[in-house]
């Protein structure tokens, strides 16, 4: 009963994303659904670190905001077609991934929080003092929208919000498959062995830092492809891509809803998407973030292990 | 020889752990290395399967020198241990355990795992069945979908086993593995390394137990302060003289005292 019950929410749900644009009316609700979405990409990005190989990267904003930045000044600086803006767009922090990988080779732990950290403290001091290329703090404005040319159809733009949502979906899509693809196969055996026990890993003949290149390279590629999205988005980049606000928030997405669950990191960041907004409305500021800090702690108390895992238990 | 290891020394600071060592360890047999508490057993593991560099000396494996390479690149070249302390993916479950263990007869890779799905798919099934197989073999069929961390210590160590039989060993180096085990536990182990010895895997065992390391041994190699006392079959060692001070205090001081 209980398993075809929990199948029919996801599939219903399933639904309500697919359809959304057609019956939320109000553009102030599409736009936090879209901004899920983003998040969406973020929290199940951070989770391949954190959830399945135990790394906790504070300074995954600083891949979102290099993919943003990326995107940004390719097509207003050089006005590339944003499609290739989004190809760097995961291109470049994935390099960076690639480069804070090899640095991370012995470093775990608390070391590799400080790493990521101070990787994100450089990166966010760059984009703002490298007056000539960034703008600095004034930001990139005039980010162009993502055009699509359909063989028959011509130009379709993706400017109106029910369009990039379909477009944010996709994005979220396809990184839920990857996710999915690398867990189910023995690339992701060897990322959570690497968790579990580093040492017995290496000792079945797991190449360690591999893995962990590899996983903070995709990692890091999804979350350079939210920042492209977000810049095509609200068509706006200044260093507040880089705000550590950013990374705390994938935190909370991804522990609440259950690191190292595919579904936790999407439920977390539509959940917790949606509940500023909701509290937004429903209280005067100075509550807001107060009844969000209280109903943040009030669900770790209760499901330690976030809110997929403590449903799946319940089956 | 399967495993050679020559002129092995490993100090740390000034204390010398291993004190320039040489033995080999034959294929096909089961080779045993005791000694008192801190003779240097783990450090000579350690050394052999790459988690610690030595200070001078080597290590050769089938004629390779392995000395200081990786410790998974060791792993893939059949050398495998089990530790000392209990450790296994202590959140995983006993068959997701094995199936982690089996890593090395897996091909898939990063792009495998996202666009060729049918080979994945062909790949978990024959580890599956082969998961099975070692899980079966250690005998902990009835507990595949246990957390490891919730066997009794007993299983623990099997499970530590199945996990080592899994990465395909050809010289298998158990660290203790009876330690901590009941009576009827050790016996059953014992049973179960002469089975693996059957089936053509070398075994190298450091153990406390004697009635477990004279049982089933081919050959004993003792270890005291760093320094090789001893190397032969199971009735010469025990004769040693020298074997019998370092277990036992030499009969003067007991005298005086």
């Amino acid at each position: 009963m209980r398993r075809s019950g929990s199948r029919i929410v996801v599939a219903a749900s399933l639904v309500a994303a697919a359809t959304a644009p057609a019956w939320v009316w109000n553009p102030y609700h599409l736009h936090t659904l879209i901004m899920a979405g983003i998040f969406a990409v973020l929290a199940l990005s951070l989770n391949l670190l954190l959830g399945y190989t135990g790394q906790l990267s504070l300074g995954h904003a600083a891949f979102f905001g290099i993919g943003a930045y990326a995107s940004g000044l390719l097509t207003v600086k050089l006005e590339w077609s944003p499609w290739i803006g989004l190809v760097v767009a995961i291109a470049l922090p994935a390099l960076a991934g690639w480069v804070i990988g090899r640095l991370a080779l012995k470093i775990r732990g608390a070391y590799f929080v400080l790493l990521t950290i101070s990787f994100a403290g450089v990166v966010s001091l760059v984009s703002v003092n490298w007056m000539e290329l960034t703008n600095g703090p004034l930001g990139l404005p005039g980010v162009p929208p993502l055009e699509l040319a359909l063989p028959w159809l011509g130009e379709v733009s993706l400017r109106t919000k029910s369009a990039y949502y379909y477009v944010v979906v996709a994005a979220v899509a396809l990184c839920y498959l990857v996710c999915l693809g690398l867990v189910r196969s023995r690339v992701g055996r060897a990322l959570v062995a690497l968790r579990e026990n580093e040492t017995l890993a290496e000792s079945v003949g797991i190449n360690v830092t591999h893995y962990l290149v590899l996983a903070t390279v995709v990692s890091a590629a999804m979350a350079g492809l939210g920042g492209g999205l977000y810049a095509h988005y609200t068509r706006f980049v200044s260093p507040e891509v880089f705000l550590f606000t950013y990374t705390v928030t994938m935190v909370i997405m991804v522990v609440a809803g259950g690191k190292g669950t595919l579904a936790g990191p999407v439920l977390g960041a539509v959940l917790f998407t949606a509940l500023p907004e909701v509290l937004r409305a429903a209280t005067s500021w100075q509550w807001q973030m107060l009844l969000y800090g209280v109903l943040l702690v009030i669900v770790l108390f209760f499901l330690p292990q976030g809110i997929v895992p403590a449903v799946q238990r319940r089956r | 020889m399967i495993l050679e290891v020559r002129d092995l020394a490993v100090r740390f600071g000034g204390v010398t752990a291993v004190g320039g060592v040489s033995f080999g360890v034959a294929a096909g047999t089961v080779t045993s290395l005791i000694g008192p508490n801190g003779a240097g057993k783990t450090t000579a593991f350690n050394v052999i399967t790459g988690f610690q560099r030595p200070t001078a000396g080597g290590v050769m494996h089938d004629g390779t020198t392995i000395t200081g390479w990786r410790p998974h690149r060791i792993a893939a070249r059949g050398l495998v241990r089990t530790f000392q302390k209990t450790s296994l993916f202590p959140g995983l479950s006993v068959h997701e355990n094995v199936l982690t263990g089996l890593h090395l007869r897996g091909r898939v890779g990063f792009v495998a795992a996202l666009l060729r799905r049918g080979r994945v798919g062909a790949e978990e099934r024959a580890l599956d069945d082969e998961a099975e197989r070692v899980i079966g073999f250690v005998g902990l069929g009835a507990r595949r979908e246990t957390l490891a961390s919730a066997l009794p210590y007993g299983e623990q160590r099997l499970l530590e086993l199945a996990v080592a039989l899994a990465a395909r060993p050809r010289l298998l180096l158990l660290d203790e593995p009876g330690s901590g085990m009941t009576i009827s536990e050790k016996s059953a182990l014992a049973a179960l390394i002469q089975r693996v010895r059957d089936d053509g895997i070398t075994v190298f065992l450091v153990e406390h137990d004697m009635r477990l390391v004279m049982g089933i041994s081919d050959r004993v190699l003792v270890l005291n302060y760093g320094r090789l006392i001893a190397d032969g079959s199971v009735t010469e060692v025990q004769r040693d003289p020298e074997v019998i001070r370092a277990y036992l205090g030499t009969g003067a001081t007991r005298e005086r005292a």
